[in-house]
């Protein structure tokens, strides 16, 4: 291992390094706290940085791959899961839980996710992908004493086995056709002519990411696991898991079979479109708010994956404005539901948001916020981001597709819509809990970015995404 | 006329007029932040309202006075870049500075008809209200298709708000048709727009203006803004939503409903359709033509059914914009100048006939024509009030109803004279539906004991109609005024379809 090799690693060996300090630390010292949980959030921004600032390159015998795209989802990913370990552990430090195992799992995931998104072959796509999950499943059954919280966990954790599997099933297939695990490899034996096999490979792999972003039909782990796993957890697991996975499809998909795309082009496609319609329609059921965002989540990931069909520079850039932006949308509606209790108890249901606006009416606005913004509601940000997956779209000549998916929103807006005439015409039964103040200035911040604050960020975001996105146009 | 252009003094007027009710939102925001409730925060939050409203109609007044009717062109342009090649790009032309005009004059109208009628959560609705004229003036003066798409699809949010908090028994059904149908409608529009940007590579709408669009896509894209415009005029067979709408929102509601948000489907029409996809327009036109005869004697003849007030003014609505979109489909300057003349006399004659529905409702409760009676009797003023709109939306010469009517039909006329002789008989059908309205509503012996009591117009009522019978009858009387603005534009659009339609 060279020198320059090592130095394209540093956000990872930070990472991993704090990580192993850090549980030593906290097994010594048999508790977590604000100490503990700062040194983990100081450990990301540092990690963040190092990756801002440090080279790019190819190390590892090409396994690892740091370009502007690896270093743009690092940075929103680090940011993700540093606003996790706050409102996790605040939250569960209310509830009599802090325990200093979970900034650890949290930063555990967070490598797991940064090896991801800088995975140039087979083996290293393997090794992030499971050790964010094993990380994720953990955190999922945090609260052991929680039947719900246990059942979620094992569910995640039996499927999560099961698309690993597929996911490493459909890997060895395409070693086996192509002759290499690495991507630029594969990319050179299927550039004439791609295989049947290679292709049946690429297919498990696909549904193995597949149900990592919890896209249609392997999404049906989805609405169990939100439900039952605690509220902030969730809202990490809604948002940064996805982007890495979605980066890591696009780079396999763009790198390693940019000369199939023709061939993934109508996988990705059926998996969108069913996302956005199950998303859709199974959301107009839903009485559980966390159920109710995980059905948005499939359908907001259809969008995603539409930007990733449209591929090229405008569709990888889609793909990364549209998860950013929801990142940020979700994370904040779950912060909305860590922040609302009413007497002790979690408001989960649309029936307990009943006249929210009237008692607290920087979260009922925050929350409306959200809904409208992953409705793709103009001036919210979810709109921007819906623009820029479309334009892709009809630009690649996916117009049906793209017409198809905007009226699966018309269908979902009923749903968002539902919420916002619950906080805002009905009457409140009951005064709710003060909510936590951490939780709240993070809704209030998400939503505040949401509108207006991303009018003018996005000025900044279009050409780092773009030049992120750049690393597949030349 | 002084020439506006490189008038330092007016820079950056269009936005102020467009943002300065956010001034009036941050103020009672202020408010609830501070804590404050009760009926002095509420009234506060009326005067704020009022005031802001004020500031903005004066703004208004003196953008149409800088104006300078002879230039066809955008003026007051104001251009900052944005991203992916979007920008910030505001002008009005001889088309919109009306509109923001009749916008900013209808809203104070709205807070003053809202004053008493309005008690719960006063400082929420004084918000909506000001977001929803932000929004409809950023509407008529946005010059950037993503921009003119952001503020007409916001806008669905604070109606929705406003029908579904403050509005009559049913009005959750209503609010969620009002938006579910409109967002259908325009995510058709999204994708012809993200196509026009994509092939055009530019999203500057005056640009757009002089893009040949290919002779196969024109109709695509034509027929997907026509779904989101055809929904919000409303045109028959997507009117539907439009009574459940107008019966269950506040007075003032309907008075935005009909007077402001129906325009922006016309505007829609004359800005988008006819001078970017002029080969599709002149492809589909008997079709607008035939929607709208339809709607001028169906509604017509609906409306003459109906037994709730609001919803016969509703379904007339329906029927008058059906003038509006024959006329602007006719292709010549007659009927795009009466189309425009009478979508702003009708945003003040139904905005002042629901408003003299709400007089009667704030008194007594309910809208049903049999209730009422006789309320010439107790109301003389009232019923002269009522008198004079009920005859401006039947086009009686003298009031503004009438210029708009004929001018439609005289340009029409040119077009297509089947339509102009279908739509002549909805002339008589409006007065049948209006006059039987009004003579039952303020003729006859007074029956209804509850009306015993009824009292006649009281100051602030008195207020808020005197403007518009002021509007109602100069417009009748001058309607020049209206026509030396838009006359510039109206040619240059008219010189633009015929020259597209002939090259």
């Amino acid at each position: 291992m060279t020198p320059e090799t090592f130095s394209l690693i540093w956000p990872e060996v930070i990472l991993a390094g704090a990580t192993l300090i850090l549980l030593v630390f906290g097994a010594f010292r048999g508790r977590g706290g604000v100490l503990f949980n700062g040194l983990a959030v100081l450990t990301l921004a540092a990690a963040a940085v190092a990756a801002i600032v440090g080279p790019h390159g190819r190390g590892f015998a090409g396994g690892l791959v740091v370009d502007q795209l690896a270093v743009f989802a690092k940075v929103a990913i680090y940011a993700a899961s540093a606003v996790s370990i706050v409102l996790g552990d605040r939250w569960l430090a209310r509830k009599g839980e802090s325990k200093f195992e979970f900034p650890v799992l949290v930063l555990l995931a967070a490598l797991g996710m940064g090896m991801m998104v800088s995975a140039g072959d087979l083996i290293s796509l393997y090794i992030g992908v499971e050790l964010h999950s094993l990380a994720l499943y953990v955190l999922a059954a945090f609260r052991r004493d929680d039947a719900k919280g246990s059942e979620a966990g094992l569910k995640y954790f039996v499927l999560g086995a099961l698309s690993s599997g597929l996911l490493l099933y459909g890997a060895s297939l395409i070693y086996g056709f192509a002759g290499s695990t690495h991507f630029d490899a594969i990319a050179a034996s299927v550039q004439d002519h791609a295989g049947v096999g290679v292709l049946f490979g690429l297919v498990f792999v696909i549904c193995g990411l597949a149900f990592k972003v919890s896209a249609a039909p392997f999404h049906m782990w989805t609405p169990d696991v939100y439900e039952g796993a605690p509220t902030p957890i969730v809202g990490f697991f809604a948002a940064a898991p996805k982007l890495a996975a979605m980066v890591l499809l696009a780079r396999l998909l763009q790198e390693g079979f940019a000369d199939a795309v023709a061939q993934w082009r109508q996988v990705i496609l059926v998996v969108a479109l069913a996302s956005v319609a199950v998303g859709a329609f199974a959301g107009l059921v839903q009485n559980n708010l966390k159920r109710l965002w995980a059905y948005s989540s499939i359908a907001n990931i259809g969008y995603a994956l539409i930007g990733l069909a449209a591929g090229g520079e405008a569709g990888i850039q889609a793909m990364l404005m549209f998860m950013v932006l929801y990142m940020i949308d979700v994370t904040g509606f779950f912060a909305c539901l860590t922040a609302l209790q009413r007497d002790g108890r979690p408001m989960e249901t649309i029936d307990d948001m009943a006249g929210l606006f009237r008692e607290r009416p920087g979260l009922a606005l925050a929350m409306t916020a959200f809904s409208l913004s992953a409705l793709g509601l103009p001036p919210f940000s979810g709109f921007f981001a819906k623009f820029y997956v479309f334009k892709a779209a009809l630009d690649a000549g996916l117009a049906w597709a793209a017409v198809a998916a905007l009226v699966g929103s018309v269908v979902a807006a009923f749903y968002y819509l539902r919420l916002i005439k619950v906080m805002w015409f009905d009457a409140a039964p009951s005064a709710t809990d003060k909510p936590a103040f951490d939780a709240q200035a993070i809704a209030i911040g998400g939503a505040l970015f949401s509108f207006p604050v991303a009018v003018v960020a996005l000025v900044w975001l279009d050409p780092v995404s773009r030049a992120a996105a750049a690393v597949f146009g030349g | 006329m002084v020439s506006v252009r490189g008038d330092w003094t007016m820079t950056g007027i269009l936005s102020l007029t467009t943002f300065l009710p956010m001034a009036g939102v941050a103020a009672i925001l202020l408010l609830k932040v501070l804590g404050q409730s009760g009926e002095r925060a509420d009234n506060a939050a009326r005067w704020i309202a009022l005031v802001t409203t004020l500031a903005t109609f004066a703004l208004s007044v003196l953008l149409v006075v800088r104006f300078d009717p002879s230039n066809p062109g955008f003026q007051f342009v104001e251009e900052i870049p944005w991203f992916a090649g979007l920008s910030y790009r505001m002008g009005v032309d001889g088309i919109s500075v009306l509109f923001v005009l009749l916008t900013a004059f209808l809203l104070p109208i709205c807070i003053i008809a809202s004053w008493k009628s309005v008690e719960k959560r006063v400082l929420e609705y004084m918000v909506a209200f000001l977001v929803l004229e932000v929004l409809v003036i950023g509407v008529f003066c946005a010059l950037d298709l993503i921009l003119f798409y952001l503020f007409f699809e916001a806008g669905l949010v604070p109606m929705f708000l406003i029908i579904g908090i403050w509005g009559g028994k049913n009005r959750v059904y209503a609010a969620f048709k009002f938006f579910l149908y409109t967002l259908l409608g325009s995510v058709l529009m999204l994708a012809a727009i993200l196509t026009m940007i994509g092939v055009a590579g530019t999203s500057s709408i005056p640009e757009l203006m002089t893009h040949k669009f290919a002779g196969w896509l024109q109709p695509w894209l034509w027929i997907a803004f026509f779904a989101s415009f055809a929904v919000k005029m409303p045109m028959w067979p997507v009117h539907t939503w439009l009574p459940d709408a107008h019966v269950e929102a506040p007075t003032a509601g309907s008075v935005i409903l009909a007077g402001i948000l129906l325009k922006m489907g016309g505007y829609g029409f004359m800005r988008f359709s006819i001078p970017m996809f002029p080969h599709a327009s002149d492809m589909f036109a008997p079709l607008v033509f035939a929607l709208s005869a339809v709607a001028i004697v169906y509604t017509s003849l609906v409306a003459f059914r109906q037994t709730d007030i609001k919803k016969l003014i509703a379904y007339s609505s329906v029927a008058h914009m059906g003038f509006v979109t024959m006329g602007i489909f006719s292709g010549n300057a007659a009927g795009e100048q009466g189309a425009i003349f009478q979508m702003l006399s009708h945003g003040v004659i139904s905005g002042a006939l629901f408003l003299c529905v709400g007089v009667v409702y704030d008194r007594m409760h309910t809208r049903e024509i049999a209730f009422y009676g006789g309320l010439v009797n107790r109301m003389p003023w009232y019923a002269a009030t009522f008198m004079l709109f009920t005859m401006g939306n039947v086009g009686l010469p003298g009031t503004s109803g009438f210029v708009g009517e004929i001018l439609t039909m005289t340009g029409v006329y040119q077009a297509s004279t089947w339509t102009a002789f279908v739509s002549a008989t909805g002339v008589i059908l409006s007065a049948m539906y209006a006059l039987t309205l009004y003579r039952r509503v303020v003729f006859g012996e007074m029956t209804n004991p509850a009306l015993a009591q009824i009292t006649d117009l009281d100051r602030r009522e008195v207020l808020i109609f005197a403007p518009l019978v002021i509007s109602t009858l100069y417009l009748g009387f001058q309607p020049d005024v209206v026509f030396n603005i838009t006359g510039a534009s109206v040619d240059a659009l008219v010189g633009a379809w015929r020259a597209a339609l002939a090259g």
